[in-house]
């Protein structure tokens, strides 16, 4: 019997959350988190959360299992069950609305600030805007973000200035449009960047990295936004 | 755009900027220093040392550097904790008054560096 532990918040009816206790039979199966998860829920129709895709494509069910943030539905018992026990708990740092469930607000905000779509001032050609196969590479590693939210609701920076740093997410994104060859509004979006907190509260934590489940790299892509004020600037 | 204006230069490139020049000061400094006293000192050597010109603008340097090196870092560590956000009105009562004490402390002792510097 697995010993899974789920925090539970129904603001209509509690006055504070709490952590409840249920023993799962796994038959020994080495099952995703979802799966546990679902076989809660129909015994206990009220446990609720996020989830569509199942297989690590929608990005709807992120959540912190055992401390790590992951998607429920791509990750193993194996691969974070310790001592036969689970902890599933909301990502951290965002209002919850209703047990598993968060409020992404601000992690959308800040997604929009950084203006994710393709700006391009010059005229349209008549069949389409070509790339080098060189100039797509460039792409690899920033459009794959399917904005689960794992990598910025791990960043302490993030839990600190929610509503003012942009975030490990939005900074991949504001990169992938930086980087594009195709876009004509870098002048302006770095602009937009070089203040004290909409990039640079990143301290180089990592923690973005550790936990993004399509193992990309924000770290990597801040530094590049930082370079690129780097030389604009100097 | 985020704005801000007790951050050191207001941009966030240049305080980025500063914190990396002024570590790689500060660093050169306590190397430099830690040669200077290593096989031991005493007073005539030390007051040679500091007599010379260069010894005493690098000194002042060092010391700039840690001025504005505190700066920038107490700003970042008091923009995260303490703020409206964690601890509502409190939050920027404290912040500012605590930013005031970290200036006023820094401007003391830049002011106190340079008459020991100068004073030999
Ligand atoms: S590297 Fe930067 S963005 Fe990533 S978790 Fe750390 S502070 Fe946050
Ligand atoms: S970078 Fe990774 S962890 Fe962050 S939102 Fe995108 S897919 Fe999720
Ligand atoms: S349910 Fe779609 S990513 Fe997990």
């Amino acid at each position: 019997m697995l010993q899974v532990s789920i925090y539970r918040y129904n603001p209509e009816q509690d006055s504070q959350p709490y952590m409840q206790d249920i023993q799962v039979d796994t038959g020994g199966k080495d099952l995703m988190v979802l799966d546990v998860l679902e076989m809660i829920k129909s015994q206990d129709t009220t446990v609720t959360y996020r989830r569509s895709c199942r297989e690590g494509v929608c990005g709807s069910d992120g959540l912190n299992m055992n401390g790590k943030n992951g998607l429920a539905c791509i990750t193993p018992l194996s691969e974070t069950v310790k001592n036969n026990k689970l902890v599933i708990r909301p990502l951290p740092g965002l209002p919850v609305i209703r047990d598993l469930i968060v409020d992404m607000t601000m992690f959308y905000t800040q997604y929009e600030k950084v203006q994710p779509y393709l700006q391009n001032d010059t005229p349209a050609p008549a069949i389409e805007r070509l790339q080098s196969p060189e100039d797509r590479a460039k792409l690899d590693g920033l459009y794959e973000c399917i904005l689960c939210a794992c990598c910025s609701t791990a960043c302490p920076s993030f839990w600190w200035n929610p509503e003012r740093f942009i975030g490990p997410s939005g900074l991949l994104q504001a990169y992938r449009f930086l980087a594009d060859t195709r876009d004509t509004a870098t002048t302006e979006r770095l602009a937009q960047l070089d203040d004290p907190f909409s990039v640079f509260r990143c301290h180089g934590i990592q923690n973005c990295v550790n936990v993004c489940p399509k193992g990309l790299n924000p770290t990597r892509a801040i530094g590049h936004i930082r370079n690129m004020l780097l030389s604009r600037a100097t | 755009m985020v704005t801000s204006v007790t951050s050191f230069g207001r941009s966030g490139l240049s305080d980025w900027l500063l914190q990396r020049v002024s570590a790689v000061i500060l660093l050169a400094y306590v190397v430099f220093i830690t040669a200077s006293v290593w096989g031991g000192v005493d007073f005539v050597t030390w007051k040679a040392l500091f007599s010379q010109t260069w010894v005493r603008i690098f000194s002042l340097l060092a010391v700039l550097s840690l001025a504005a090196h505190a700066w920038i870092g107490m700003w970042a560590v008091l923009t995260d904790y303490l703020t409206e956000r964690l601890m509502g009105t409190k939050g920027n009562v404290l912040r500012i008054g605590f930013q005031i004490l970290c200036s006023l402390t820094i401007f003391v002792y830049v002011v106190w560096s340079i008459q020991i510097l100068w004073s030999y």
